[in-house]
């Protein structure tokens, strides 16, 4: 069997790149997603779409991301439950309130309106936080959050609808090079060929680095989050407090959906502990003391594929026709639809477009790198 | 009057009727079954559900329940508040 493209990861990032692929004329195209569609990060994380970040490049991506965020939900005729609240940004330290500066500045610079505000400025926002020992805070009114789940099957059916081939509980276990070129995957019992194979496989994308025989940046790092009981909606942004490392939001189901950064090690192991659960409710109930009374319904954790900058790895590699799309760091999901489109347009026209540029594999070998600090949770 | 409908999952409100749905829809499998209804995410977190759940799925699509498996359970095993797993003694 012979395919133009195989996508290794059924995740966001696989299946958005399948879907403009197939939208830009490629006729055969597999992914393959070792357990279900959305099983790693995309559906295991908080549905958070923010162009507040440190970096140009990400800005840059991060905002063709948004705009296409915005009809994302026509793009599929499929509900992604997209609804753009902000992301309100907190500083309870000079450290932080110097990041928050710094970023607005350039954030501003590439036309993201983002705004630093006063602490009473923020109690504007969220009435019901807690503002003691505030020094302030940021707000981009037009970031916002989605449902994950919806959107990995909106591109899946509109993938299935145009042709694509899903194969979720196939892992794909080797990808055959030869002559420093790409010929095709072992997927199961099957050998199928390929001129092209993207890597796309999230927390175990390091593993298919080593597939094709090229070392691996990626680390897989776990990070937990919470849900509570529903309520009424209260709640418009998502807010992180930079200083703790803690973020939470209100699904449009009313939960309070929230994690917190602790240090943890590179592995796969995605356990639940109690650390993170006290961690979160000790911070979060100090910042907002109204959710003193609300019940966690359940914990559970997924993978961040962490790279030495932070920042993704796109495009291109030594070994002609394998294609990254890793190394999200935590922001895979807010990136899906504008990587997926500029991936689809590399293999499809050769053309690897600007934006893709600074996130190229070999950057950790040529170029000092200026690492993304806006990672949270 | 008595209705016919069957619901399932009480939490959450899911009739016998979506989640054959969801099933020829395509959410054939366990995990995206629950993910695409909504059953065994609400307070009981499946403990009342999920073997229904099972028994539907394994019969619509003849396959055994072993076969299909069981979700992970997520902790804590029952809701528990914020200011509890905060430290604190008492709600203020």
């Amino acid at each position: 069997m012979k395919a133009d493209v195989v996508v290794i990861g059924g995740g966001v990032i696989g299946l958005s790149t399948a879907y403009y692929l197939a939208k830009s004329g490629v006729e055969k195209i597999i992914v393959a997603e070792k357990k279900y569609l959305g099983s790693g990060a995309s559906g295991r994380c908080a549905g958070g779409i923010r162009e507040q970040f440190s970096s140009k490049p990400s800005i840059r991506l991060a905002k063709k991301s948004l705009d296409m965020y915005e009809r994302l939900s026509d793009e599929l005729n499929f509900n992604i439950l997209f609804r753009q609240g902000g992301y309100l940004f907190l500083a309870f330290d000079e450290e932080s309130m110097e990041e928050l500066e710094r970023d607005v500045k350039l954030q501003n610079s590439l036309n993201v309106d983002s705004v630093l505000l006063e602490p009473e400025e923020v109690k504007e926002i969220v009435p019901e936080l807690n503002i003691d020992g505030l020094l302030g805070g940021s707000f981009n009114m037009r970031d916002g959050i989605a449902f994950p789940f919806p959107v990995v099957w909106g591109f899946a059916r509109k993938c299935r609808k145009m042709g694509v081939e899903i194969r979720d509980f196939s892992e794909v276990s080797d990808i055959l090079v030869r002559d420093g070129t790409v010929r095709g995957v072992k997927l199961g019992n099957e050998i199928i060929g390929a001129d092209f194979v993207v890597n796309a496989a999230g927390g175990w994308s390091s593993q298919v680095y080593h597939m094709a025989g090229l070392e691996p940046y990626n680390k897989p790092v776990k990070h937990e989050i919470l849900a509570t009981e529903p309520m009424k909606p209260f709640l418009e942004p998502m807010v992180i407090d930079l200083t703790a490392g803690l973020y939470f939001n209100q699904s449009m189901r009313g939960e309070i959906i929230g994690g917190i950064g602790i240090p943890e090690s590179p592995s796969y192991q995605m356990g639940s502990s109690l650390e993170f659960l006290e961690a979160f409710a000790s911070r979060v109930t100090k910042l907002m003391p109204k959710l003193k009374g609300v019940k966690v319904l359940r914990q559970w954790a997924g993978l961040y594929d962490m790279t030495p900058d932070s920042l993704p790895i796109l495009g291109e590699t030594e070994i002609e026709g394998f294609i990254q799309a890793n190394g999200f760091s935590g922001h895979g999901f807010m990136l899906a639809p504008i990587v997926g489109k500029l991936i689809a347009k590399l293999i499809a026209t050769g053309e690897s477009d600007p934006l893709l540029e600074p996130f190229k594999y070999d950057r950790f070998k040529e170029m000092d790198v200026e690492p993304e600090h806006m990672v949270v949770g | 009057m008595v209705k016919s409908k069957k619901i399932v999952c009480r939490c959450e409100d899911v009739t016998e009727e979506d989640i054959l749905h969801a099933i020829e829809e395509g959410f054939s499998d366990l995990e995206s079954l629950k993910r695409y209804t909504g059953i065994s995410t609400g307070p009981c977190q499946g403990k009342s559900c999920m073997l229904h759940v099972i028994r539907i799925l394994s019969m619509a699509t003849r396959k055994d329940v072993n076969e299909i498996g069981i979700t992970t359970q997520r902790p804590p095993v029952n809701p528990v508040p914020l200011y509890i797993l905060a430290g604190e003694k008492d709600e203020s």
